[in-house]
C-alpha cells in the first residue's frame, strides 16, 4: 500500500474522467430518448430525436431564447469588455493616489454578495421602467471589479514606450488607448471577451427576477422552467440543455488556451 | 516635471470615471439601499422604519436557521472535498511521464463549460428514483434497492454536495496546475531520494508550496457557496421541507415567491453580506500568518 503504481493512477484518472464526462454523454442520449426512459434510466441512444425536437418548439420559444441570450451576451461582452479595459488601463497608466484608493474600495465589490444587492436593484430597474429588456439583463454587470482586475493586472507587462512614442507621435490620450493599447492587448481581450460571454450566457438568478414574459426569456430560464414544471417532459428538456451547452463546448475546444488563460489571468 | 505628471495623472480620469460611476451605482448604492431597507417593513411600495424589528425576527427565524445551517454545512464539507480532489489530481497530472495526460485534463475542466441550470436539471435526471444511477449501483450490489436521493433531507444534501463539486473540481484543478509550473521538479527528486514517499511528498511540498493559490481557491469557493442558488433550485427547489434550502433562495423566496417582503428580504441578505465578510477576514488572517 506504500507504493502508487501508475496502474492505481490511471485507474483513478480514468474513473474522474468517467464521472466528468457522464452528464455530458447522458445529456446526448436523453435528447434522443423519451422522457419515461430517461426516469427509468435506459442507457442507450433512442430514435427520439426529431419527436423531441418538434414538441420542444410546438412547447416553446427555443429560438426566442436563444437570440435574447446571445444578444444579451454579445451585446453584454462588448460593452463590458470596452469599460472595463479602460478602467484598467487607467487605473494602470496613468497611476495615482486617489485613483488607487479608488480602486481599492472598487475592489470590495468583488466580496458583496448578489442577493444583497438584487432587492434594491429591482426595485431601481422596475421605477426606470427597464424591468423585462435586455438592457436591465446587462446593466449591473457592464462593468465588473473582477473585470478591471483583470486588465489592470495584463497591463502590468504592456510595453509602455509604445505609449511614449505616441505621443511624440502625436496621438492623444484617447487615440493612444484605441490605437496602441486595443490592439497590443488583443490576447487579454481574448480571453476576457470567453469569461464574460460564458457568465452572460450562463447566468440564471438575475435574469429570473429582471425577466417576467416568456418570450424575453433566455435560454437558462427556459431550461429551467421547463424542468419546474408539474410534470416534466426530459426528452425535450435534454434538447433545450444541449442547444444551452454546446456554444459554450465549441468555444471552449476552438479557443481552449485562451479559455483557460481567462480563468487563470487574474492570479497571475 | 511635477506638473507634467499631474497633467498626465489627470488625464486619467476620462478612462476610470464613467465604469467606476457603474460600479458605485449598481454595487454600492443598492448595498445602502439594502441596509436601509433592512430597518423597514411594509407591503407593495409602502415601507416604513420599524428599527431592529426585522433582526429580532431573524433571530427566531426557524426557516432562516435551517437555510444557515444548509449553506454551512455544504461549506464546511463540500469545499475542503473538492479542493483536495483538485490538489491530487492536479498532483497526479503535474506528473511529466504521465500518458494521455492532456485527455484526463481536458475531461476533467469540461464540466466547467456547463450552465449551472443544465448541469443541475441533468443531475436531477440522473438522480431520479427510478433512474440511471439507482440502476447502475444496484447492478453492481452497492446498494440493496433504489435510493430516493431526492426525498431524504440527508441524501438530497448529498446530492448537493455531489454536483457541485463535479460542476467545480476541474476549475480548482486548473489553478493548482498552472501553480505546480512554478515548483523545482529537482525538490520532488530530491525528496525522492531522501526516501519521500508520494503521500510525504504531497503533505511535505506540494500543499505548503501552493498556499497562497490554495488560499485564494478556497476564498473564491466560500464565496461563491455562500451564495449558492443554481442548483438547490433546479435539483431539489430547497426540498424536501426545507432540508437543502440556501441563504439566497430564502432571500429570493421572500421578495419573489411568498409575499413580497423586501425588508425582511434585506435583512437576510446582511446575514449573507456578514458571513462573507467575516469569512474572508478570517481566511486572509490565516494565509497570512506564516507567508
Amino acid at each position: 500500500m506504500k507504493k502508487i503504481t501508475p496502474i492505481m493512477v490511471h485507474t483513478f484518472l480514468i474513473l474522474a474522467s468517467i464521472i466528468s464526462l457522464f452528464p455530458f454523454l447522458w445529456m446526448l442520449m436523453g435528447m434522443t430518448n423519451t422522457s419515461s426512459d430517461i426516469l427509468k434510466g435506459k442507457f442507450g441512444f433512442g430514435s427520439m430525436l426529431m419527436d423531441n425536437i418538434h414538441k420542444l418548439q410546438g412547447m416553446t420559444h427555443l429560438g426566442a431564447a436563444f437570440y435574447n441570450s446571445t444578444i444579451i451576451a454579445v451585446v453584454g461582452t462588448i460593452i463590458t469588455l470596452f469599460l472595463s479595459s479602460m478602467a484598467g488601463y487607467g487605473f494602470e497608466i496613468y497611476h495615482s493616489k486617489a485613483k488607487s484608493r479608488l480602486f481599492g474600495l472598487l475592489m470590495l465589490s468583488m466580496m458583496m454578495p448578489f442577493a444583497a444587492v438584487m432587492i434594491p436593484l429591482f426595485r431601481m430597474f422596475s421605477n426606470m421602467g427597464l424591468l423585462n429588456t435586455p438592457t436591465a439583463v446587462v446593466l449591473p454587470s457592464i462593468t465588473t471589479a473582477f473585470m478591471i482586475f483583470f486588465f489592470l493586472q495584463n497591463t502590468k507587462s504592456f510595453p509602455r514606450e509604445l505609449l511614449q512614442a505616441g505621443r511624440v507621435d502625436g496621438l492623444n490620450e484617447w487615440r493612444l488607448f484605441t490605437l496602441i493599447y486595443v490592439p497590443t492587448m488583443k490576447p487579454t481581450y481574448a480571453a476576457a471577451a470567453i469569461i464574460t460571454f460564458m457568465n452572460y450566457w450562463n447566468s440564471f438568478l438575475w435574469p429570473l427576477i429582471a425577466l417576467q414574459t416568456q418570450d424575453k426569456k433566455t435560454l437558462p430560464l427556459v431550461v429551467s422552467s421547463l424542468a419546474s414544471s408539474y410534470n416534466p417532459d426530459y426528452g425535450i428538456i435534454m434538447v433545450a440543455i444541449v442547444v444551452t451547452t454546446l456554444p459554450s463546448v465549441v468555444i471552449f475546444f476552438l479557443l481552449q488556451k485562451q479559455f483557460v488563460q481567462g480563468m487563470l489571468g487574474s492570479v497571475k | 516635471m511635477d506638473r507634467k505628471r499631474n497633467k498626465i495623472s489627470l488625464n486619467g480620469w476620462q478612462f476610470v470615471a464613467i465604469p467606476s460611476a457603474l460600479i458605485l451605482l449598481f454595487s454600492f448604492y443598492p448595498m445602502v439601499q439594502s441596509l436601509l431597507l433592512s430597518f423597514q417593513s411594509g407591503k407593495g411600495s409602502v415601507y416604513h422604519y420599524v428599527g431592529i424589528d426585522n433582526y429580532i425576527r431573524l433571530l427566531s427565524d426557524p426557516i432562516f436557521k435551517q437555510a444557515v445551517f444548509n449553506t454551512v454545512l455544504y461549506l464546511v464539507v463540500q469545499v475542503p472535498i473538492m479542493l483536495l480532489i483538485g490538489l491530487v489530481i492536479a498532483q497526479l497530472l503535474n506528473n511529466p511521464k504521465l500518458r494521455f495526460k492532456g485527455f484526463y485534463r481536458t475531461a476533467i475542466f469540461l464540466p466547467c463549460v456547463t450552465s449551472l441550470v443544465s448541469y443541475a436539471v441533468l443531475f436531477k435526471s440522473i438522480f431520479a428514483v427510478d433512474g440511471i444511477l439507482n440502476k447502475m449501483l444496484v447492478s453492481i450490489h452497492l446498494i440493496a434497492e433504489p435510493v430516493a436521493w431526492l426525498m431524504d433531507p440527508t441524501w438530497a444534501r448529498v446530492v448537493i454536495i455531489a454536483a457541485i463539486t463535479w460542476r467545480w473540481t476541474g476549475y480548482n484543478m486548473i489553478f493548482y496546475l498552472s501553480a505546480m509550473q512554478n515548483i523545482d521538479p529537482s525538490i520532488y527528486e530530491a525528496a525522492s531520494m531522501d526516501g519521500a514517499s508520494k503521500f510525504r511528498q504531497f503533505f511535505g511540498i506540494t500543499i505548503p508550496m501552493l498556499k497562497p493559490i490554495i488560499l485564494f481557491t478556497a476564498i473564491i469557493s466560500t464565496n461563491g457557496t455562500l451564495q449558492l442558488f443554481d442548483e438547490v433550485v433546479n435539483i431539489t427547489k430547497g426540498g424536501p421541507g426545507n432540508a437543502t434550502m440556501t441563504i439566497s433562495q430564502y432571500i429570493y423566496n421572500l421578495s419573489f415567491v411568498y409575499t413580497p417582503n423586501f425588508g425582511y428580504a434585506a435583512t437576510v441578505s446582511y446575514a449573507i453580506v456578514i458571513m462573507v465578510a467575516v469569512l474572508a477576514l478570517f481566511q486572509l488572517k490565516i494565509g497570512g500568518e506564516k507567508r
